[in-house]
């Protein structure tokens, strides 16, 4: 026993055989490309710049106890972990962002949610990259009226 | 009865990210991606407090020097590890040719070399924290 088939229409519920194959509608542009593409060189040289950040801070010297202003200031004194640091908050901020959307975009239905949770995630982001570089360039190792007790040992209130 | 056309897929050639291996490793890698993503926004703001004064981010810095922020940490330093090492097992599945079948493989790996790195992490840094601060 068969039912009675009827054979498609030219409705859009069946390409014509042989269109070419499209997942969704065409976009405009190749971001997800380089979205993807990003998440991978990015990923590279996050492993050498997180796991050297995290070996020098708690690993090196006395740990997570050397860890005070002095230590920062000594640090920030080499233009080395400054460029190092700014290229750490740069590229794992982007990163994450990048990858919170993704998880965003998969998991909030509703448009309205997702359009909002991301417009939340994209005003963190900007925050914390405007605020961690302007930190980096503003440092002052020798900050006037501060405890001398406190400051790096090449500061002249030393 | 119409028999589907589809060869059938089971076994241990199936699916790259359905169940087992594959689909943990990917948990775990969004999981831990989230989890270093929140520290990172706090940790920019505490780090910020060098801008304020000498003052100020030693006495939050020195709030953080005990047992229990210490394992906090240890925990921090447990998601990176496995997110770097899976991070890179990912690239592996996606550029090396041989990648997709060495995908189990490669994730008994990255737990191989995260317990490699992670037990002597582990000796230092409660013995740091177990010890009295000073300075
Ligand atoms: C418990 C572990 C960590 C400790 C003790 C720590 C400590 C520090 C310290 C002392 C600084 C000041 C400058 C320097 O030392 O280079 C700093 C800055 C920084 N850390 Fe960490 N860190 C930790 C984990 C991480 C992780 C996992 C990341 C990346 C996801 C990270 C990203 C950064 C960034 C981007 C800066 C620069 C902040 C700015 O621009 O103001 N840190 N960290
Ligand atoms: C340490 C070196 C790192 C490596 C090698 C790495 C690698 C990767 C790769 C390859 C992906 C893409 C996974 C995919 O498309 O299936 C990814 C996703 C992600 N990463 Fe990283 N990453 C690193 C550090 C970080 C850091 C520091 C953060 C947080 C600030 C982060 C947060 C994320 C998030 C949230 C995702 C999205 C996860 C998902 O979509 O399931 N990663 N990472």
């Amino acid at each position: 026993m068969t039912a009675v088939q009827s054979t498609p229409g030219p409705s859009d519920a069946i390409d014509a055989p042989r269109s070419p194959y499209r997942r969704s509608k065409p976009t405009r542009t190749n971001f997800e490309l380089y979205a993807w593409l990003f998440m991978r060189m990015s990923g590279v040289l996050l492993v050498v710049l997180v796991l050297g950040h995290l070996f020098i801070n708690l690993m090196l010297g006395d740990g997570i106890h050397q860890v005070d202003f002095a230590f920062v200031a000594g640090k920030w004194a080499s233009p080395f972990w400054k460029v190092w640091d700014l290229a750490m908050l740069w590229l794992a901020m982007l990163h994450g962002t990048n990858g919170v959307r993704t998880i965003i975009n998969d998991y909030a239905e509703r448009n309205g949610t997702r359009f909002w949770l991301k417009m939340g995630l994209y005003a963190a982001f900007t925050l914390t990259v405007v605020l961690g570089t302007l930190v980096i360039f503003t440092f002052d190792p020798c900050p006037i009226g501060a405890d001398p007790a406190l400051l790096p040992e090449f500061c002249p209130a030393r | 009865m119409a028999r589907t056309l589809m060869p059938t897929v089971s076994g241990p050639t199936g699916t790259l990210y359905r169940g087992r291996e594959g689909m943990w490793s990917w948990v775990g890698h969004r999981i831990t991606g989230v989890l270093i993503f929140i520290f990172l926004l706090v940790h920019v703001l505490d780090t910020a407090l060098v801008v304020v004064s000498p003052e100020a981010y030693d006495a939050v810095i020195s709030s953080y020097k005990n047992p229990i922020v210490g394992m906090g940490e240890a925990g921090l330093v447990a998601a990176v590890l496995f997110h770097a090492f899976n991070g890179i097992r990912v690239m592996l599945i996606d550029f090396w040719s041989k990648g997709p079948r060495y995908h189990r493989q490669l994730f008994w790996g990255v737990i191989a070399v995260w317990v490699l790195l992670f037990v002597p992490f582990m000796v230092r840094h409660l013995s740091i924290i177990f010890s009295p601060v000073h300075g």
